[in-house]
């Protein structure tokens, strides 16, 4: 499902405007990074797509239909959201938490049940964690819980806010792992909020990198914003300006090590192609 | 030590056990206690959920709170006999009792809602709840523990002022306190006085227990029941406060 942002601007009631004007579109069955710092507006404009913040003008559309039209409950429960404090309900069992909507669309409690643990399966938690709750798993299980729960209403849209800030680096580079696989896997449209550039350039088929107030600063792969920023501003945020993206071969006891500009080693010339 | 035992003495007479008795004053005292918690719940469940849900109103409620907790018991009911009149005194204490309650119960409503985690809550909104559901499979059972301490304080609020019916010719456990008094029997008033702190223990008791039983299993190891008992404490200093006035 492609989504489409018009024109869109927001005004919070005390004053802020958090984006001040954002047209974007995002094909179908991609991955689309929002990448910002606190402040650019990325949350916000994730959460237009689910309808958690409407926009003050302008129109979010949804395979070419207006949300505005749609009824907010509904059209959040064909779209799954995952945040970075999974946000399950501390007081359900991580199977109900998964069977969340399902439940709430009207699906029978053993078969909601049946699908909640085939989908702890998909993202990879150990069906024996089912009866637990949500406090007595660690950080990286509740997020798994809470990309299972996203799922569970076969959405074809997903939208992550920052879904693996608060997971320590080990744990964090293997839920991404995980991502990559379930998404080609799924086939779904993906928004993913982040502020952190690696991860956005491993996600992202698309990154839009923002500035304060929602301007786009730039659009394109993360090769293509690599090879040629452009402004300042993207050079800077990528780290293009400090040379840490211009890396040069040298070769150390036969064999070929990639630098930066600082002469800090980055890695050792792989014989094959890309790993990914 | 004598005037214990003789107040003992004078709760188990066989005398107390026949009409007009212990057990008949102390069913008038719970009647009275049950129908004010009653009522008061009935306003101040509702007004609460809604205050905490919508997080509007609350400077209101809080205010009101406070000017009805500063209310002297006596004076109010005194005042209502006299305002609604002589003939409707039932209704008057029942109102004074009511009155007395709510805003421990709005209190425990509203805290329990708000003491709840906002990110629990724009979650269940964001996977596709709607506000009722949010309110019912959310925020209630959550709020729960809260909602039962502030219970704890109204009902020890009018278990105790309860007493102060018999001044209006009302009976309950305040009966044989005033005649005591009157008559000079002080074993009857430390009696009746024994019987009001036994009724009130029980009723703490008995919601102290509810109480621990409401917190969510998923909750009762974190910091859900620990905050539930420590916001419950003052709370119930300040109804047992109250008896004395």
């Amino acid at each position: 499902m492609s989504i489409e942002f018009r024109g869109v601007r927001k005004q919070f009631p005390d004053g802020t405007v958090a984006v001040e004007e954002f047209s974007l579109s995002i094909p179908s069955r991609t991955t689309t990074v929002l990448l910002g710092s606190s402040g650019s507006g990325k949350t916000t404009l994730l959460r237009m797509v689910n309808r958690m913040v409407d926009p003050s003008s302008g129109s979010v559309l949804i395979d070419d239909e207006d949300i505005a039209r749609v009824d907010p409950v509904a059209l959040r429960r064909r779209i799954g959201y995952v945040m970075q404090n999974s946000g399950l309900l501390p007081h359900r069992r991580v199977v109900d938490n998964i069977a969340t909507v399902p439940r709430l669309n009207g699906v029978a409690k053993d078969e909601a049940r049946e699908r909640a643990l085939a989908l702890m399966d998909t993202v990879g938690l150990d069906r024996s964690l089912a009866g637990r709750y949500p406090r007595q798993l660690s950080g990286g299980q509740q997020q798994r819980v809470g990309v299972a729960r996203a799922l569970a209403a076969e959405p074809n849209i997903l939208l992550m806010d920052e879904p693996f800030g608060a997971v320590d680096p080990i744990v964090r580079t293997e839920l991404q792992q995980e991502l990559i696989r379930l998404r080609t896997q799924l086939e779904k449209t993906v928004v993913f909020v982040t502020h952190d550039v690696e991860e956005a350039f491993l996600l992202g088929q698309q990154v839009v990198l923002l500035e304060r107030g929602g301007r786009i600063a730039q659009v394109g792969t993360p090769a293509e914003i690599l090879a040629n920023p452009a402004s300042d501003f993207v050079a800077e945020f990528v780290g293009a300006d400090r040379g840490r993206r211009s890396l040069r071969i040298e070769v150390v006891h036969g064999r070929q090590v990639v630098v930066d500009a600082d002469g800090r080693p980055a890695g050792v010339l792989a014989a094959g192609g890309p790993a990914r | 030590m004598n005037l214990i035992l003789d107040a003992l003495a004078w709760i188990f007479s066989p005398d107390q056990y026949g009409p007009g008795g212990v057990p008949t004053l102390i069913g008038q005292h719970l009647f009275f206690t049950g129908l004010a918690f009653g009522i008061a719940s009935a306003i101040a469940v509702p007004l609460g959920y809604l205050i905490g849900h919508t997080g509007r109103g609350r400077e209101v409620a809080v205010a009101l709170s406070g000017a009805a907790r500063a209310l002297p018991s006596f004076g109010l009911i005194l005042l209502l006999v006299l305002l609604i009149g002589v003939l409707q005194i039932v209704p008057a204490v029942t109102v004074a009792l009511v009155v007395l309650a709510i805003p421990s119960i709005l209190a425990g409503a509203y805290a329990g809602l708000e003491a709840i985690d906002r990110r629990t809550i724009d979650a269940a909104r964001a996977v596709g709840m709607t506000e009722w559901q949010i309110l019912t499979k959310v925020e209630i059972p959550l709020g729960l523990p809260l909602l039962l301490s502030g219970m704890r304080a109204g009902v020890l609020q009018i278990v105790a002022t309860a007493t102060l019916a018999a001044y209006v010719g009302l009976g309950g456990l305040g009966l044989p306190i005033l005649q005591g008094i009157q008559l000079r029997n002080y074993s009857q008033t430390l009696g009746g006085a024994i019987l009001v702190v036994v009724l009130a223990l029980l009723l703490d008791a008995v919601f102290g227990v509810l109480e621990q039983v409401a917190v969510p299993r998923g909750v009762r190891e974190g910091r859900g029941a620990t905050e539930a008992r420590a916001a419950s404490r003052p709370a119930r200093a300040q109804a047992l406060s109250g008896a004395a006035d």
